[in-house]
C-alpha cells in the first residue's frame, strides 16, 4: 500500500493542504467544548448573559470556520483520491498493454482484469476513507489530548488508562473475528461453487439422476456456512457492548475523580463538562482508527496485487538499435529454433528449421500439443526463443521493432476475438485508414458479406462486447476479413476455419487463393483435407519436425503424416 | 456522556466484498447512492415476514431486548446530569463560602453506581439482542437458500436454457447475501433507531420544551441538506457507474484480445482510448466523492449550530434559574444524538428498499413454473430393451416457431441411428426430447412401447447413457467422476469400466492416478481424455440406450483411435443415437437423420438419401470431397 503511494507525488501540495485543513477543522471541533466551559465557568457562575451571548457568537464563527475547512478539505481529498485511482489505473493498463503473451499466461487474463478494475477501485476507495477519516482521527486524538491536558493535566491520566484498555479490547475481538470472517468467505465460496456446478452441470445431474445427491451436497455446504455465520455474528455482537462499557467506565471515572478535584478547588465544573466531551472525542477517534485498520488488510491485499503486476518487467522489448527490413517481402526462416514455455520441463519446439517464400502456402499439421500454434506465434514474436533464430525478410525478429514486424503480418487466431463497435470498425482494426471499398472487399473474400448484409445496418451493425451477438463462424470470418484488409506480407491462419461449415470453408479457401497470391501464407490445421494442397506441409510431432514436403512427398517419406492421413481418411475411404 | 451507546460501527459486511462495488463505496457512501426498488414492496415484505413465523418468540425477545437496551442508554445522560448539578451546586455554595457547604459525595457516588448499573444492563441487552438475531437471521437465510436449491431441482431445463447462469447465481448469492446482512444488522438497527428517536425527544421535552424546540428546528434543515445533496450525488454516482462500466468493458476486451492487440500493433491506440475513458471516470468520480463527502461536515455543522444554541440559551436559562446545569449537559448530549437515529433511519429505508428488491428477485425465482408433475401410477420397465419410437412428434422451443413437425422414427433394440448435419444445434434438441428435458408439443415418444410421460423421469433417464463432446465433468476426483454413472459402484467396477474405455492407462500416468482432482474446467486433461472418462462413466452406468458424439478436430489422432475403439465396444448391443462425423458410422447406421437448423430435414439409409440427391447428398459431397484422396491413400 505504502509503495503505491509513490503515485501520490503530483498531489504533494494538495495533500499538505488537506492535512492542514483537517487539522484546523479538528481544532474547531475541539474548541467548542472549551468555549462551553467558559460559558459555564465564567458566564453562568457570574450570571453574565452578555458574556454568554458573546461566547455563543464566537462558537458559531468557530464551527462555521471548521465546516468551511472540512468542505474545502473534502474537495481536495476527493480530487486526490480519485486522481490517485486514475494514475494507478492508467499506469497499470499501459504497463499491461506492454506485456508479452507470456506475462498474460503467468498472471492469467481474468486476474489482470480484476487487478486493473476492482483492485484499483479498492485502493482508491481506501484512500478516500484515509483522507476523510483516518488523518482526522489521529489529529483529533492528539489535539484532544492536548486540550484535555490544558484543561486539567491530572485528570488526563484517566485517559492514559482508558485508551490502551479500549485498544486491547478492540484488538482481541478483531483477532478472533477476522479469521472467522475469512473462514466464512471460504465457506461462502464453497457454497457458490456447488451452486455454480449444479447450474453448469444441470443436464448431467439430471441425466444421471443425481439430483438428490447434489441437494445433499448443497445442504451440507449451506449448513456449514450458516453455522459459521451464526458464530461469527455472535462474536462480532460482543464488540459493541464491550466498547460501550469501556467508554462509560471512563465517563464514570472522569466524573468521580473530577468531583474530587473540584471539591479541592483545583478544577471548575465547566472544565469538567468540557473534559468529558474531549474524552469522548478522543475515544471515538481511537475507535474510528481501529475500525480503519479492519479495512486496511483488504486494501493492502489489493495494493499488493497491483504492485505485483507493476513489478513484472515485460519480457519482450525492442532492441536498442532496431533494424528495418529492406528488399525482400514475406520470407520467413526458422533456423534451428528451440523454444520452451517458461518453467516447462520439455521444450515445446525443438530444432525447427524451414524457409518459406512469398506466394507459397505453408501448412502445419500435427496432433494436439504438437506445437503448431506455438510455432506460428513465434513469427509475430509473441514469445522469445531460447536458441536458434526466427528471421523475417532476412532480419532476426528480435532485431526489428515489434511494430514494424507485426505490420507485416495478418494474424488470424484460433479463437476469434472481436471488439465492441461496428463491423466496419472491427475490420478496420487491421488497417486504420482502409477505405469503404477495401473493407467491403475484405468482407467479400472472407465470405462475410452475406450475413453482414442480412444485418439491419450492414457494415455499420454493432458487435456486442466479445462478439456475443454473432455466431462462432461469423466471428471467424470477420477475424479473417480483419487480417485481409491489412494486405500483409505474411498471413497466419491458426486453425481459423474450424467453426465454418463445409461449404463456406471451401468457398473461402477458393477466394483466398486468388487474394493472397504474392503473400506468404501459414495455415495451421488438424484436418488433412485442409492442408493437402499446400506448397509445403510441416508435420509436427511432440515439438519436432517429423517431415516437410508436399502431400505426395510426405505420403511416401513421413510415417507420422501417413498415420494422420490414415486415421482421418482410412475409416471413411479405404474401407 | 453516554452517546456511544447506540451508534453502530461500520461493520464489514461479509460476502459483499466480491460484488461489483458492493452496496456503496465504503461505509459512509451510503447516502446518495442510487437504490434499486422492489416492484411490489408490500407483497414482498409480507412474504418475507412469513419466513419469520417460526421464530416469533425469538423476535419478540429481540424486540424487548432492543427496547430495554435503548431505553436504559437514553436515560443515562439525564442521570449523569443529576450528578453534575449536585456537583455544581455544591461548588457554588462553597464558592459563596456558605458555611458547612460541601460537595455531596455520597449522593454522587450513589448516582455513579446507578449509572454503572444502567450501562451494564444496556450493554447486556444490546448483546442479547444481537445474539438472538444472529441465530434467527442466519437460520432464515439457510431456509431460504434451501428452498431456492430445492426449487432449482424442480425447474425444467427450459428455464436454465433461457437464462444466463450469471443471473441465477446473482439471485441465489448476491441477493441472498443482501438479505442476510439486512436481517442481521439493519432490522435491529431500525428498531433501536426508532426507539431512540422517540426516547430522545421525550427526554428533551422533560428537560426543557423551549430547548427542544431549538433542536427540532434544526431537523428540517438537515433534511433539506440531505435531500438536496442526495439528489445531486445520485446523478454523479450514476455517471461514475456508467463511466466505470465502459472503462471496465474496455479493459476486459483489450486483455482478452491481447494477442490481437499485439498482432495488429494497436497498443498505443488502446492506451489512448483507455486514458480518455479514465479521464471521464475521474471527472464523474471526484464529483461523486466530493458531493457525498460533504454531507458529513454539513450535518456536523447543523448539529453544531444546535449545540451552540443549546449552550447559549441553556446557559442563560441556568443563570435565570429556569433549568439546572446538569440538565444543560444532558441536553447537549441528547441534541448531539438527535440526528443520529434520523440519518440511520434514512439509511435503513434505502437498505430495506434494496433488500426488498433482492427478496423479490428470489421470490420470482421461487415462483417459476415447475416441470410437469410425474404420473402418479408410473410404469416401471424392469428390463429395458431399448426400442425407441417417435410417433407424430412435434416440438418447438418458441411458441410461434415450429421446429419439429410430425416426426416419425423407430429404432429397434441394438440399432444405430446416425445424426448428421452442419451444425450441432440438432443434437441438443434430440437429447432434450429423449431424456424428457423438454416436453413435446404433440405426438408421443415411446420407449419399449411405453409413453415416456408414463415413466418416472429418473427411471427414464437411467436407461440412457451419454457421451458428449461438451465434457460434463465436474470438480472432483477422476474416481468420483466415473462413479457418477452409478451410485455405490465398487472400486473394482470403476477400474474395470476405465479399462474397458481405454482410460485406465492414461489415468495411471497422472500424478495422483484415480485420485487426481479435475479442476473446475478440467483443463488438466486433454479433450480426448475427458471423452474417454465420459465413456467409462457410461460403461459403468450400463444403459440400454446411448447418445454419443463422435470425436472431432480437437482430439489428437492417437486418442481418437482409442475413443473410436471404446465407442464401438460400448455401442455393441445397445440402441445408439450417434452424432456422426465418420463415414463408416454413417454407412453402417440403420437410419440417418439429417438435421439442419435444429430440425430434421431428411431421413433414411445412406443409399436412400444419396438417391434423393437432396441436402444430404450435397453435404456428403462437400464434406467428403476428399474422396479423390482414397486412391492416393490406397497407393
Amino acid at each position: 500500500m505504502i509503495r503505491l503511494f509513490r503515485f501520490l507525488r503530483p498531489y504533494r501540495f494538495p495533500i499538505a493542504l488537506v492535512f492542514a485543513l483537517v487539522f484546523l477543522q479538528s481544532l474547531s471541533d475541539l474548541y467548542l467544548p472549551t468555549l462551553l466551559a467558559k460559558i459555564v465557568d465564567t458566564g453562568i457562575v457570574n450570571g453574565d448573559t452578555s458574556y454568554i451571548l458573546h461566547t455563543g457568537g464566537l462558537m458559531l464563527l468557530v464551527t462555521l470556520g471548521g465546516t468551511a475547512c472540512a468542505v474545502v478539505a473534502t474537495f481536495f481529498s476527493s480530487r486526490i483520491a480519485v486522481g490517485f485511482g486514475r494514475i494507478v489505473r492508467g499506469k497499470l493498463f499501459a504497463h499491461v498493454e506492454s506485456f508479452s503473451l507470456h506475462e498474460f499466461d503467468t498472471v492469467s487474463t481474468a486476474s489482470l482484469i480484476t487487478r486493473t478494475t476492482n483492485d484499483t477501485n479498492q485502493v482508491q476507495q481506501v484512500l478516500v476513507i484515509i483522507l476523510r477519516m483516518m488523518i482526522s482521527a489521529p489529529l483529533l486524538t492528539i489535539g484532544g489530548i492536548i486540550m484535555a491536558i490544558s484543561q486539567d493535566a491530572t485528570l488526563a491520566w484517566v485517559l492514559v488508562g482508558v485508551i490502551p484498555l479500549l485498544v486491547i479490547a478492540i484488538f482481541f475481538i478483531m483477532r478472533s473475528a477476522i479469521p472467522l470472517f475469512q473462514i466464512m468467505q471460504v465457506k461462502l465460496d464453497r457454497l457458490n461453487l456447488v451452486l455454480d456446478e449444479g447450474l453448469i452441470g444441470v443436464r448431467v445431474i439430471r441425466a444421471f439422476t443425481r439430483t438428490d445427491y447434489e441437494k445433499a451436497r448443497f445442504d451440507e455446504a449451506n449448513r456449514d456456512l450458516t453455522d459459521t455465520a451464526i458464530k461469527v455474528n455472535r462474536i462480532v455482537a460482543l464488540m459493541w457492548p464491550i466498547m460501550m462499557i469501556v467508554l462509560n467506565v471512563a465517563t464514570i471515572a472522569i466524573l468521580w475523580f473530577g468531583s474530587i478535584r473540584i471539591d479541592r478547588g483545583e478544577m471548575q465544573v465547566g472544565a469538567l463538562i468540557a473534559f468529558l466531551q474531549y474524552a469522548m472525542q478522543i475515544l471515538f477517534a481511537v475507535l474510528m482508527l481501529s475500525m480503519m485498520f479492519v479495512m486496511l488488510p483488504r486494501a493492502s491485499a489489493s495494493a499488493k496485487r497491483i504492485n505485483e503486476v507493476l513489478d513484472i518487467a515485460p519480457e519482450i522489448n525492442d532492441a536498442a538499435q532496431v533494424k528495418e527490413t529492406i528488399v525482400q517481402r514475406g520470407v520467413v526462416e526458422f533456423d534451428d529454433v528451440t523454444f520452451s514455455y517458461p518453467g516447462a520441463e520439455e521444450p515445446a519446439l525443438s530444432n525447427i528449421a524451414f524457409r518459406t517464400r512469398p506466394g507459397e502456402i505453408t501448412a502445419i499439421i500435427g496432433g494436439t500439443g504438437a506445437g503448431k500454434s506455438t510455432l506460428v506465434s513465434l513469427i509475430p514474436r509473441f514469445y522469445d526463443i531460447q536458441s536458434g533464430s526466427v528471421r523475417v525478410d532476412g532480419v532476426d525478429v528480435r532485431e526489428m521493432s515489434q511494430e514494424h514486424l507485426r505490420s507485416k503480418i495478418g494474424f488470424v487466431p484460433q479463437r476469434a476475438v472481436l471488439f465492441s463497435g461496428t463491423i466496419a470498425e472491427n475490420i478496420r482494426y487491421g488497417k486504420e485508414d482502409a477505405t469503404e471499398a477495401e473493407v467491403q472487399h475484405a468482407a467479400d473474400i472472407a465470405q462475410a458479406t452475406e450475413f453482414i448484409s442480412g444485418m439491419s445496418d450492414g457494415l455499420d451493425s454493432t458487435i456486442a462486447q466479445g462478439g456475443a451477438n454473432v455466431s462462432g463462424g461469423q466471428k471467424q470470418r470477420l477475424s479473417i476479413a480483419r487480417a485481409l484488409v491489412r494486405k500483409p506480407e505474411i498471413y497466419v491462419f491458426d486453425d481459423s476455419f474450424s467453426a465454418l461449415d463445409f461449404k463456406t470453408d471451401a468457398r473461402l479457401r477458393a477466394a483466398l487463393k486468388n487474394e493472397v497470391t504474392d503473400a506468404t501464407v501459414f495455415i495451421v490445421a488438424q484436418r488433412v483435407s485442409t492442408v493437402m494442397e499446400a506448397d509445403q506441409i510441416i508435420v509436427l510431432d511432440e515439438g519436432r519436425v517429423a517431415g516437410i514436403g508436399t502431400h505426395h512427398e510426405l505420403m511416401t517419406s513421413c510415417e507420422v503424416y501417413r498415420e494422420i492421413v490414415l486415421s482421418q481418411l482410412a475409416a471413411e475411404e479405404i474401407a | 456522556m453516554s452517546q456511544v451507546s447506540q451508534e453502530r460501527p461500520p461493520t464489514q459486511r461479509p460476502g459483499q466484498q466480491g460484488g461489483f462495488m458492493g452496496r456503496g463505496g465504503g461505509p459512509f457512501g451510503a447516502i446518495g447512492m442510487p437504490v434499486q426498488k422492489a416492484k411490489d414492496f408490500k407483497g414482498t415484505l409480507l412474504r418475507l415476514l412469513r419466513y419469520f413465523a417460526p421464530y416469533k418468540v425469538n423476535l419478540i425477545a429481540v424486540l424487548v431486548a432492543a427496547v430495554i437496551g435503548t431505553v436504559f442508554s437514553i436515560v443515562s445522560p439525564k442521570i449523569l446530569g443529576l450528578a453534575t448539578t449536585k456537583l455544581f451546586d455544591g461548588m457554588i455554595l462553597k464558592f459563596r463560602h456558605v458555611p458547612g457547604a460541601a460537595i455531596d459525595f455520597t449522593y454522587i457516588a450513589h448516582i455513579l453506581f446507578i449509572l454503572a448499573g444502567l450501562y451494564v444492563v444496556s450493554a447486556s441487552f444490546t448483546y442479547l439482542q444481537q445474539y438472538i438475531m444472529a441465530g434467527v437471521a442466519q437460520t432464515t437465510v439457510y431456509t431460504l437458500r434451501r428452498e431456492v436449491e430445492d426449487k432449482l431441482a424442480r425447474l425444467p431445463l427450459k428455464f436454465y436454457d433461457g437464462r444466463s447462469h450469471g443471473d441465477i447465481l446473482s439471485r441465489a448469492v448476491n441477493d441472498m447475501d443482501n438479505i442476510s446482512s439486512t436481517l442481521q444488522q439493519s432490522l435491529t438497527q431500525a428498531i433501536t433507531s426508532a426507539v431512540m428517536l422517540v426516547g430522545i425527544v421525550v427526554m428533551m421535552l422533560t428537560i426543557s420544551p423551549l430547548l427542544t424546540l431549538v433542536v427540532v428546528i434544526t431537523f428540517p434543515l438537515s433534511m433539506l441538506v440531505t435531500v438536496v445533496i442526495a439528489k445531486r450525488s445520485q446523478t454523479y454516482f450514476r455517471d461514475q457507474q456508467r463511466a466505470l462500466g465502459i472503462l471496465n468493458g474496455h479493459v476486459e476486451e483489450m486483455y482478452i484480445g491481447h494477442r490481437i492487440v499485439k498482432a495488429f500493433g494497436r497498443e498505443r491506440i488502446s492506451v489512448a482510448t483507455f486514458d480518455g475513458l479514465n479521464d471521464t471516470l475521474y471527472d464523474a468520480g471526484w464529483r461523486a466523492q466530493f458531493i457525498s463527502g460533504i454531507i458529513m461536515p454539513l450535518m456536523n455543522f447543523i448539529g453544531n449550530i444546535g449545540y451552540v444554541f443549546v449552550s447559549v440559551i441553556g446557559g442563560i436559562m441556568v443563570t435565570k434559574r429556569a433549568i439546572e446545569i446538569g440538565d444543560v449537559q444532558a441536553f447537549i448530549q441528547y441534541a448531539r444524538q438527535f440526528t443520529m437515529p434520523i440519518t440511520q433511519l434514512a439509511n435503513i429505508t434505502n437498505i430495506i428498499q434494496s433488500t426488498m428488491a433482492s427478496a423479490e428477485r428470489i421470490f420470482e425465482l421461487l415462483d417459476e413454473p415447475e416441470e410437469v408433475p410425474e404420473a402418479a401410477d408410473a410404469t416401471v420397465l424392469a428390463a429395458p430393451r431399448g426400442a425407441v419410437e417417435f410417433q407424430h412428434v412435434s416440438f418447438r422451443y418458441v411458441e410461434d416457431v415450429p421446429l419439429i413437425e410430425d416426426m416419425n422414427i423407430s429404432a429397434s433394440p441394438g440399432e444405430t441411428v446416425a445424426i448428421v448435419g452442419p451444425t450441432g444445434a440438432g443434437k441438443t434438441t434430440l437429447v432434450n426430447l429423449l431424456m424428457r428435458f423438454y416436453e413435446i408439443n404433440g405426438g408421443k415418444i415411446l420407449v419399449d412401447g411405453v409413453d415416456i410421460t408414463d415413466l418416472r423421469r429418473d427411471d427414464l433417464r437411467r436407461m440412457f447413457g451419454m457421451v458428449l463432446q461438451d465434457t460434463w465433468l465436474f470438480n472432483g476426483t477422476i474416481r468420483e467422476n466415473i462413479a457418477y454413472g452409478r451410485e455405490g459402484a465398487s472400486e473394482l467396477e470403476i477400474i474395470q469400466a476405465a479399462k474397458a474405455a481405454h482410460a485406465d492407462h492414461f489415468i495411471r500416468t497422472l500424478p495422483e492416478s484415480y485420485d487426481t482432482v479435475l479442476n473446475q474446467d478440467a483443463t488438466n486433461l486433454s479433450q480426448g481424455q475427458k471423452q474417454l472418462l465420459t465413456i467409462a462413466r457410461a460403461i459403468l452406468a450400463n444403459p440400454a440406450i446411448l447418445i454419443l458424439d463422435e470425436a472431432t478436430s480437437s482430439v489428437d489422432t492417437r486418442t481418437e483411435v482409442l475413443i473410436q475403439k471404446a465407442m464401438s465396444d460400448l455401442m455393441r448391443g445397445r440402441t445408439s443415437f450417434v452424432i456422426a462425423h465418420r463415414l463408416s458410422t454413417i454407412r453402417d447406421a440403420k437410419l440417418i437423420l439429417v438435421m439442419n437448423h435444429g430440425s430434421i430435414v431428411e431421413q433414411g439409409t445412406h443409399e436412400e438419401l444419396l438417391a434423393q440427391n437432396g441436402f444430404y447428398a450435397d453435404l456428403y459431397n462437400s464434406q467428403f470431397a476428399g474422396a479423390a484422396l482414397s486412391e492416393e491413400v490406397a497407393v
